[in-house]
């Protein structure tokens, strides 16, 4: 499988009345086409912005800069505005997190489904107007010819998100990126639209970004996992090298807190992450997890820290060898 | 959809009806209307007789209806000064306020808009700043003063417009401006906040990350939704340009009914002066009812309340 | 190093970080502000030169020399330093008219404001409080006042009764009063629902005293900002009332008559009708600019 995504040194910038917001900070990674990728982190991690400046939708203010931005092989650096309008939509489409308000009240659900198509591929109102239809019927919309007449106020949260997801699809996209696409949504139906995703994905062949701060969903969902913390990737690695073995100790806290079923006894206490995450505004010394880390040592708050690849595609952003992460993790289940 | 219509049409039919009663009462605060209607030199005979003639020593109400009766049957009274139907006088003038309401209309939208669309497209650059100076410019300045400068300006000093009467477009180039201006800071302000608060929203991002066209996206998407304001804006500066015409009218003498309003004013023609409030008012009652019609339109989500 | 290993350690900046205050940041607005400094520097000068005026002004302003008329300002020739501004048609100074004429603009300016905001914000206020019936009321007592054309009605209103300071006072104040009435219905009618005001009711507190002492003191900046464009309208109507004949009367120095009697000899002399407009001009624009200035500078989100 060709890679489809390659991403070094992607910084993004802030600029505040503090002081400049260094909301990303040294992201990379790799992806393939049909992989399904999922971003994990807490809210404010640059999980979301990440996302953005692959599209180069980032507010006005925000300075992007990276070392390396390949997407098919096309270098995203040196595209024009222009350019980078016809690959959004088109090779490259996002689904954002809140369906209620990311559709315009004020036209029908066909004409916004059928704008971007029309204006793509050049393709006629009627060919197009089939198209849509039939990408409704995909995602799971009874009575597709007679929804398309009808405003975004009319459906309901569930069925607006399966709109925005077959407005995602209509031109065929390579790389489909969804920012906590199930979050707003009623749990029963958050089941539904990941199982749409997963089939959607296998079927088109696309290469998948699921951005999320649930670690069930990418339990479900994910091939490979990305985890960010504090505007770095700190832990990347397969879905299961990471459940079965994190070595980051912030990956290791968040499965801590975990309620694992069978495992975990009634009453127990679950794992908790002490401390608030920093606000990465100016100059940055030292590991961002250090203040809340159980393993962390003198060297930690000062040295800079790169990713340490130990295996191709499983890396991490940690002083500590990967013995020492076991021995940590060993020690602390057996409590 | 049609109970939202009845409603405001029986709201609309209400304030008609009051705004009515308070141009038919204006009269009455002279004190005594029959004296005024009698004139200066009348005897106490002559204004009892004016009196009976008139109907003045009826009940209000009843004069009220019987007032307002005859108004809705197009009879307006008779102008003392004039001695013809008031409805005739104001039929002929009536054209002129329009025109130049219209024209002043149209050019405050055409100035206030795209400005207001440019500002928020950079906000705070100096094409953002230079909007903003100007409208705060525009808003100090005196109407009527205005439109001195400019007849001494462009009529008298460089004798490219001419200063006074309404024969040709050309007469209606001055006023235009003198009128529109005033009103345009206020399209230029609505629709730079309409439109920044519509270009920051979810559904604009979503156009941005389908890769639709920047064009497209700021007068389909943005535009289309920011408007909606504007039009009921537009209809309400309409009406305060025909109220307000009075000024622009007696400074350059275009013969519409602000300034037959207020030669009747000093005249002291008082059936002339409660017809032009009257018919001033229903105007921007009709205005402002067509707009919450065409706000219904434009807005899908208001039929459904 | 430091026992924490907080403060010095990862991200030493970022625990660092100094956020201003409020405070610090409201009064950083306000000096950088150019819009507020400027209103507020003309408008006190204008104030400064009312309240002076019978000790800078270099002559009576009633007084007429007829040998003395039509006397051109000093930047132009045949003039003298003993009238800067010129005279006008009956031979009165145009500066000390100038002067006086800024009592009449802030006196009516003034008055009617307070006598506007008054009616307006007490009706606006109970209308967003109490909503229901009164709020419908309100609501239909604004439409209708809206349908008015102001002008004419004010035109017709001080004809009949007789045109005078307080007269035009007392017109003016009855008729501007519905942005008042709008801005303070919206405003009481978001607060309504707030916690302290609840917890007021809880405590058994009275409604005039809630009204009063809870809501109010945070409309204010609200009411502050409407107050000074009411204030700048009403000083154009006043111009523009007095320019119609139906204002202040002559010989009564009000920059809008001041206008009015140079129209006839504007052609040659252009100053009688440039100095008392630019004097309204910068008035209004002065008012303007200290509203949009406190509003900007005490709620930068609200501004336009």
């Amino acid at each position: 499988m060709k890679s489809i995504l390659k991403v070094k040194g992607l910084h993004v910038e802030i600029p505040l009345a503090a002081g400049p917001l260094n909301a990303v900070r040294d992201v990379g990674f790799e992806m393939k086409r049909g992989e399904t990728v999922a971003l994990v982190g807490e809210s404010g991690c640059g999980k979301s912005l990440t996302a953005l400046s692959l599209m180069d939708l980032l507010p006005r203010s925000a300075k992007r800069r990276a070392e390396v931005l390949l997407f098919n092989e096309q270098d995203l650096l040196k595209t024009s505005e222009r350019e980078m309008a016809d690959i959004r939509g088109n090779q490259m489409a996002m689904v954002f997190q809140e369906p209620m308000t990311s559709l315009n009240p004020c036209y029908t659900i066909g004409d916004q489904l059928e704008e971007a198509f029309m204006q793509h591929r050049k393709a006629s109102r009627s060919e197009t107007r089939k198209r849509a239809v039939q990408f409704l019927d995909r995602v799971g919309i009874t009575a597709a010819t007679s929804r398309l007449r009808q405003y975004p106020h009319q459906l309901s949260g569930g069925l607006r998100q399966r709109v925005m997801i077959a407005m995602a699809l209509m031109c065929g996209p390579s790389l489909m990126i969804a920012d906590e696409p199930t979050t707003a949504l009623d749990v029963t139906i958050q089941a539904q639209i990941l199982s749409l995703l997963a089939s959607l994905q296998k079927e088109f062949e696309m290469g998948l970004i699921l951005i999320t701060h649930d670690l069930g969903i990418v339990a479900r969902m994910a091939d490979r996992v990305i985890v960010m913390y504090c505007g770095q990737v700190v832990e990347t690695g397969s879905a299961v090298d990471l459940f079965e073995n994190p070595l980051h100790p912030y990956t290791r806290g968040l499965l801590d807190c975990i309620p694992v079923l069978g495992k975990t006894k009634p009453g127990e206490h679950l794992g908790s992450i002490p401390g608030l995450v920093p606000t990465p505004i100016g100059e940055l010394v030292g590991c961002s997890f250090y203040n809340r880390c159980s393993s962390s040592r003198p060297e930690c708050a000062v040295e800079l820290i790169e990713v340490k690849e130990i295996s191709p595609g499983r890396s991490y952003r940690c002083l500590l060898s990967p013995d020492v992460c076991f021995r940590e993790r060993g020690g602390e289940a057996t409590r | 959809m049609v109970a939202y219509f009845l409603r405001r049409w029986l709201l609309s039919l209400l304030v008609a009806i009051t705004v009515s009663f308070i141009s038919f009462m204006l009269l009455r605060l002279s004190g005594d209307p029959a004296k005024a209607l009698a004139g200066e030199s009348a005897s106490a005979a002559d204004i009892e007789f004016v009196r009976v003639k008139y109907g003045l020593d009826r009940p209000i109400l009843i004069q009220y209806l019987d007032w307002a009766g005859r108004a809705m049957r197009g009879d307006l009274g008779e102008s003392q000064f004039f001695k013809q139907r008031v409805t005739d006088i104001l039929g002929n003038r009536l054209g002129v306020t329009m025109t130049l309401g219209g024209c002043a209309l149209i050019f405050a939208v055409w100035v206030g808009i795209p400005l207001g669309i440019l500002a928020s497209l950079r906000p705070n650059t100096w094409v953002d700043r230079f909007a903003l100076t100007l409208s705060v410019l525009g808003q100090a300045i005196p109407t009527f003063w205005f439109g001195l400068v400019m007849i001494i300006f462009f009529g008298v000093m460089l004798r490219w417009l001419p200063i006074s009467g309404s024969d040709t477009w050309r007469h209606y180039i001055m006023p235009t401006i003198a009128l529109g201006y005033y009103a345009t800071p206020a399209f230029m302000r609505l629709t730079r906040t309409g439109m920044l608060e519509v270009l920051a929203s979810d559904y604009i991002r979503t156009a941005r990350a389908k890769g639709l066209r920047a064009g497209k996206i700021i007068f389909k998407h943005g535009l289309r939704n920011a408007i909606i304001p504007v039009v009921s804006l537009a209809a309400v500066q309409f009406g305060f340009m025909l109220g307000g015409s009075v000024v622009i009218e007696s400074v350059f003498a275009l013969h519409g009914i602000g300034f037959l309003a207020w030669e009747s004013i000093a005249r002291w023609d008082l059936p002339v002066v409660q017809a032009v409030v009257l018919l001033l008012s229903l105007i921007y009652v009709l205005l402002t009812f067509a707009a919450d019609m065409l706000n219904a339109f434009l807005d899908p989500r208001i039929r459904v309340k | 190093m430091n026992p924490q290993g907080m403060v010095t350690g990862a991200l030493g900046a970022g625990q660092g970080v100094v956020f201003p205050t409020p405070g610090q940041m409201m009064r950083r607005r306000a000096y950088r502000h150019y819009g507020f400094i400027f209103g507020g520097v003309i408008l006190v000068l204008i104030l400064a030169m009312a309240l002076l005026a019978p000790w800078i002004a270099p002559h009576d302003p009633y007084y007429q020399d007829l040998e003395r008329r039509l006397m051109p300002p000093i930047w132009q020739s045949n003039s003298t330093w003993n009238h800067p501004l010129g005279t006008d048609n009956l031979g009165r100074d145009y500066l000390s008219r100038l002067i006086y004429g800024a009592r009449i603009s802030l006196l009516i300016g003034l008055s009617a404001m307070f006598l506007s905001g008054l009616f307006g914000s007490s009706l606006g206020l109970i209308a967003g409080y109490f909503g229901g019936r009164i709020d419908m009321m309100v609501t239909f007592l604004i439409t209708v006042r809206l349908a008015l054309p102001v002008i004419l009605v004010a035109l017709a209103v001080v004809a009949l009764i007789g045109s005078s300071l307080k007269v035009v006072i007392l017109v003016l104040g009855l008729l501007i009063w519905e942005r008042f009435a709008v801005v303070m219905r919206s405003s009481t009618q978001q607060l309504r629902s707030m916690d302290y005001v609840s917890a007021a009711k809880a405590t058994g507190c009275s409604t005039p005293r809630i009204l009063l002492a809870e809501i109010l003191p945070n409309l204010m900046n609200n009411l502050i900002v409407v107050a000074t464009l009411e204030m700048a309208r009403a000083v154009l109507l006043e111009a523009a009332l007095s320019f119609l004949g139906m204002g202040v009367q002559p010989p009564l120095p009000s920059w809008g008559l001041m206008v009015s009697e140079g129209k006839e000899f504007m052609f040659f002399n252009p100053y009688l009708i440039t100095i008392p407009g630019i004097a309204i001009f910068l008035l209004v624009l002065s008012v303007n600019l200290l509203g949009d200035g406190i509003r900007d500078i005490t709620a930068p989100e609200s501004s336009t």
